[in-house]
């Protein structure tokens, strides 16, 4: 189950979809000017890139029902052109809309219940949760309610409409992070304490030219304290964030100019003062968002023939082996549909894909799907009996690229193909990668692998957090590649190094492979990571294997 | 000393459909640079960098934009103006995918 809009939620959308109609059509007409028109149109999530306008549409949490997934299949193929491009912020993108069609878009979705609100601007943006959430093994509770109260509790918030600068939120109800919290300006991690529920809460996280981890401001703060705790963060925040600097605005600037314990006073004493406020409305309301997300009714059955297809055959093995994670469910697993074919752009599904994915959801999953941060498609919920079938199916539509987790399963932001900021492509970056990775067919020997591309210093492709990073940079008119190494998204977050000189378009790949090369000549057996081996014996082999010649020089 | 002028043409993206679009001689907005007005003196440069600037309802953000004389018109110098006249590499999208006039 998801969420499901009342009749608030609907008319507020219609109006705001109504207004902005109105907007673009004084647009067109000449009565509003482009500085005046800009604010209102990133308001509702529409850019203007370098080959055309672009449309971030907000999937909260990632989770969608098949009827919206089909909805934006058809978005896709009546106003874009037949594909859609899924972010690292859980959101899609469309790449060609026209101005005209963008109010029939944006009631186009809706019609379903999603919008574009808050994807841009100083606000509190899409609040991110752990892709597999409702269905980990590892999980406390599902944070998606949390999730959607904060959504609910930050959307249109008048006092946090202009804040320093954008505020993003993540959560994750496992203690295995898989949401990248320590990244996010405030982080939620689900922990326990005596048998009840709560957050350790992370603040000052980020990435982008600054990047920082964030830090723990309190380590247990019981569920009922949320919204009023976030409120005070937020709050603290909107008086003491940088407004005269934009690339100082960030609260992990606030935080690292303060101090965590500077912060953390004045966050205890705002929450002091706006606890009573609180007067369990939030909580009776997400007792109700909580009934709405109450899990599906699982199926108790038998595996059925899953091992005998393993058996059977070793594609399916395979596919198996890479893209399945244990489920809390008894028979159940969680599917991870790679969108990252070798050689395909990351992210990218097409409108047929779509249709694929959405009924495959509704035949196999519970009309249940989930879009990862790291650009896949999850099918959180599938009865182990039906995965044969499953694998078949996806199989059909292209869509059964065994290698999440692996080195293809690259994370590349649109970079200059696209984005009016970028300094350099990453996408064909990450296609050439891929593809030289399939040639090699190294992938599944090298194991878990996270290569991150980001194509200017904004980071949105995650590349500090990359256990490979790859940064785009423009240096005097030629596109340049900088490597950074030993990078970590996860619990254990940490910002990877630089390895020193950067490449060019046509060195990067190569150079990669030296690495990968390098990684798989050192490590200590099957069992040792890239990650782990570069903790272990650090940067110098690395960069021996990166930069040859200059040994060689050296030597001489 | 001042640095040396290099040439400029006059660039933006058109409002309705977003694309990259390049102000000619006749004040038309071509979607082929070589069209362009390549610009070689910096005062006309300010002079029609306003003009452009003063049709808000038919380009948004309009620029001086390096180019350089090639034989068939004006070239893109920086490889980000290249790409604004071709689409993205990914896909045959964008200005290569169509007829361009
Ligand atoms: C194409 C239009 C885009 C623009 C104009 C844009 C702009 C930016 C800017 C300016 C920053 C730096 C913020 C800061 O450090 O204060 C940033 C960060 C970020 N963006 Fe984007 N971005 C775009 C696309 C994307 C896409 C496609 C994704 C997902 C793939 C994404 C996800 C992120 C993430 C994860 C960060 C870093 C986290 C952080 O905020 O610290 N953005 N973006
Ligand atoms: S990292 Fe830079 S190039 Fe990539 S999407 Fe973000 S702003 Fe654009």
């Amino acid at each position: 189950m998801s969420y499901q809009y009342n009749d608030f939620d609907r008319a507020f959308l219609a109006e705001r979809n109504a207004q902005f109609r109105a907007q673009v059509e004084r647009r067109i007409d000449g009565s509003l000017t482009e500085d005046e028109f800009k604010p209102l149109r990133l308001m509702n999530g529409l850019y203007l890139q370098l080959h055309a306008y672009m449309l971030r549409v907000a999937i909260p949490y990632g989770t969608l029902r098949s009827a919206q997934m089909r909805q934006l299949a058809m978005i896709a193929e009546r106003w874009d052109r037949g594909y859609g491009h899924f972010t690292t912020r859980q959101n899609i993108q469309y790449n060609w809309p026209e101005l005209r069609d963008v109010p029939d878009i944006l009631d186009a979705l809706g019609e379903v219940g999603l919008h574009a609100i808050q994807t841009s601007g100083n606000t509190i943006r899409n609040v991110t949760a752990d892709h597999f959430a409702g269905a980990a093994a590892d999980e406390i509770a599902d944070p998606r309610p949390v999730a959607e109260l904060l959504r609910q509790w930050s959307t249109d918030h008048p006092e946090f409409q202009f804040l320093p600068r954008k505020f993003k939120i993540a959560i994750t109800g496992s203690p295995n992070d898989r949401a990248v919290t320590k990244a996010h300006d405030i982080g939620l991690r689900m922990v326990e304490r005596n048998g009840a529920p709560g957050f350790e809460v992370i603040v000052g996280g980020g990435l982008g030219r600054t990047p920082m981890i964030g830090k723990v401001i309190r380590e247990f703060l019981p569920k009922a304290d949320l919204l009023p705790y976030v409120e005070a963060i937020v709050s603290v925040y909107n008086l003491l964030g940088r407004r005269d600097n934009k690339y100082k605005a960030r609260i992990k600037i606030t935080v690292h100019e303060h101090g965590i314990e500077e912060i953390s006073r004045l966050v205890e004493e705002r929450f002091a003062a706006i606890r009573p406020q609180f007067s369990g409305v939030d909580q009776e309301i997400l007792e109700g968002i909580e009934a709405q997300f109450a899990a599906p009714e699982f199926r108790i059955a038998p595996a059925g023939g899953f091992d005998a297809e393993r058996e059977r055959s070793p594609a399916f093995r395979s596919w198996s082996d890479t893209n399945l994670t244990p489920h809390r469910a008894e028979g159940y697993a969680i599917v991870s549909v790679s969108i990252k074919k070798h050689g395909a752009t990351p992210g990218d599904a097409s409108a047929d894909q779509m249709r694929v994915l959405a009924d495959l959801a509704r035949r196999y999953g519970h009309d249940e799907l989930r879009i990862s941060h790291e650009q896949n498609v999850i099918l959180p919920h599938v009865h182990k009996s039906d995965l044969p079938a499953l694998y078949a199916a996806l199989r059909s539509a292209d869509l059964a690229t065994a290698n999440i987790g692996l080195a293809s399963d690259i994370i590349a932001c649109p970079g200059m193909d696209y984005c009016a900021l970028a300094t350099a492509r990453s996408i064909p970056v990450a296609q050439g990668l891929a593809s030289r990775i399939e040639e090699l067919k190294i992938e599944h020997e090298v194991g878990h692998l996270k290569i991150k591309i980001s194509g200017c210093i904004n980071a949105c492709g995650h590349h500090h957090v990359g256990h490979i990073g790859i940064l785009g940079l423009d240096r005097a008119g030629v596109e340049t590649y900088q490597i950074t190494l030993g990078g970590d998204g996860t619990e254990r977050a940490a910002i990877g190094t630089r390895t020193g000189p950067g490449f060019s378009y046509e060195e990067i790949v190569p150079a990669i492979e030296r690495l990968i090369l390098a990684y798989l000549a050192l490590r200590e057996g099957e069992e040792e990571t890239f990650l782990e081996a570069y903790n272990r014996v650090g940067m110098e082999p690395f960069k021996a294997a990166l930069y040859p010649a200059k040994e060689t020089a050296d030597a001489a | 000393m001042p640095r040396a002028f290099t040439p400029k043409v006059v660039t933006a993206n058109a409002l309705l459909k977003g694309d990259a679009v390049w102000l000619t001689e006749e004040d038309r907005w071509s979607r082929d640079i070589a069209e362009a007005e390549l610009i070689e003196d910096e005062a006309h440069a300010q002079i029609r960098l306003l003009f452009a600037e003063s049709q808000p309802d038919v380009v948004v953000g309009a620029y001086l934009a390096d180019a350089q004389a090639g034989p068939g018109g004006p070239e893109p110098v920086h490889f980000r103006e290249g790409f604004r006249t071709r689409g993205p590499s990914n896909y045959a999208h964008g200005k290569q995918a169509e007829t361009v006039k």
